[in-house]
């Protein structure tokens, strides 16, 4: 059972890695590439949009913390 | 996509990995036993070549749409990771990728292990050691392979930018006979980051039903945009940021 965990755990950090919302928000935008693309409006600019968002906003997950330590450490 | 661009894209995400790899093996062979960490490497060599073999007709028996929807989304998820992480480490917010560092590290822990023999292997530690590391890097490199390579319908290509990148590592390794300070790893890095983030953008679109404007000339303007905005992600990060890049702020991986 360990190693069965140990296994599943290798592979999620191979595939997803740190950050899980970016696996998420990718799969989702690529749903609604598939969505919007069965309409007349063209699809291509789903995916570039998605990265412009998520790309800062994980970015900014790791920097907010440091920032305040940052900030807080010159305060005190 | 040109076969040039199919060639750099691997050759370079290969690069990375090897050396990363040779600082394992290296650290295993110097400390301990160099048969046992050159068996380690061999079979890992030989497990990659099996998992390149066995997915390698299974992903291109796939058709073009599917395989471009599924291969895109990972190659964007796995993009993203890259360049994320060389984001970071650029605008100081991560430490830097320091294979002396590292070699320093792996060689002390391989240093303080005890010895054991097992079956053919004198010593256990310095073959697994270096089978991990082969194994581990060359996976991320084979998924890079196998994926670009099915997409342009030349896995022949890729295979070739792979074994050339391992082929210069190794000959630079032996000449050298110390880790690969010097390569720029980082750079590649986000280099690599930047080539799989945009074809993962472009291929996922693709395989998703979206039509590129211009087709395949729209990646002429999806990579520079790609790479123009992870280098302002950058400097943005570092004015955010207050902490200086060489202080206690960056964070090894």
């Amino acid at each position: 059972m360990k190693r069965v965990r140990a296994f599943g755990a290798f592979w999620y950090d191979f595939i997803v890695g740190d950050d899980w919302r970016v696996a998420v928000a990718v799969v989702v935008a690529l749903a609604v590439t598939y969505g919007v693309s069965t309409t007349a409006v063209p699809a291509w600019w789903v995916l570039p949009v998605t990265v412009a968002i998520l790309l800062p906003l994980s970015l900014w997950r790791v920097a907010r913390p440091r920032r305040a330590i940052s900030l807080r450490s010159e305060d005190g | 996509m040109s076969g040039g661009a199919l060639f750099v894209a691997v050759f370079l995400a290969c690069v990375v990995e090897a050396v990363e790899a040779l600082t394992i093996v290296l650290a295993a062979g110097t400390s301990r036993d160099w048969r046992s960490a050159i068996t380690g490497v061999l079979a890992g060599v030989v497990v990659l070549a099996l998992i390149v073999a066995v997915l390698g007709p299974a992903v291109t028996a796939i058709p073009l749409g599917g395989l471009r929807l599924v291969v895109g989304g990972l190659l964007l998820i796995f993009g993203l990771q890259w360049l994320r992480k060389a984001i970071l480490r650029a605008s100081g917010l991560k430490a830097l990728h320091d294979e002396d560092a590292i070699y320093a590290t792996e060689l002390a822990a391989a240093q303080a292990a005890p010895t054991g023999r097992r079956g053919l292997v004198a010593d256990w530690y310095s073959f697994t050691l270096s089978f991990k590391g082969v194994v581990l890097e060359g996976l991320e490199v084979a998924f890079i392979a196998l994926t670009f390579g099915a997409n342009q319908r030349n896995i022949p290509l890729a295979a070739i930018a792979a074994l050339a990148a391992v082929l210069v590592v190794t000959i630079a390794g032996i000449a050298v006979r110390a880790p690969l300070a010097r390569v720029p790893e980082n750079t590649m890095k986000f280099v690599v980051g930047i080539m799989l983030t945009s074809f993962g953008i472009f291929w996922g679109a693709e395989g998703a039903g979206a039509v590129w404007p211009g087709a395949d000339a729209a990646l002429l303007v999806v990579v520079p945009a790609v790479a123009v905005f992870a280098l302002a992600s950058v400097v943005v990060l570092r004015r955010a940021t207050t902490t200086p890049a060489t202080t206690g702020g960056a964070v090894a991986s």
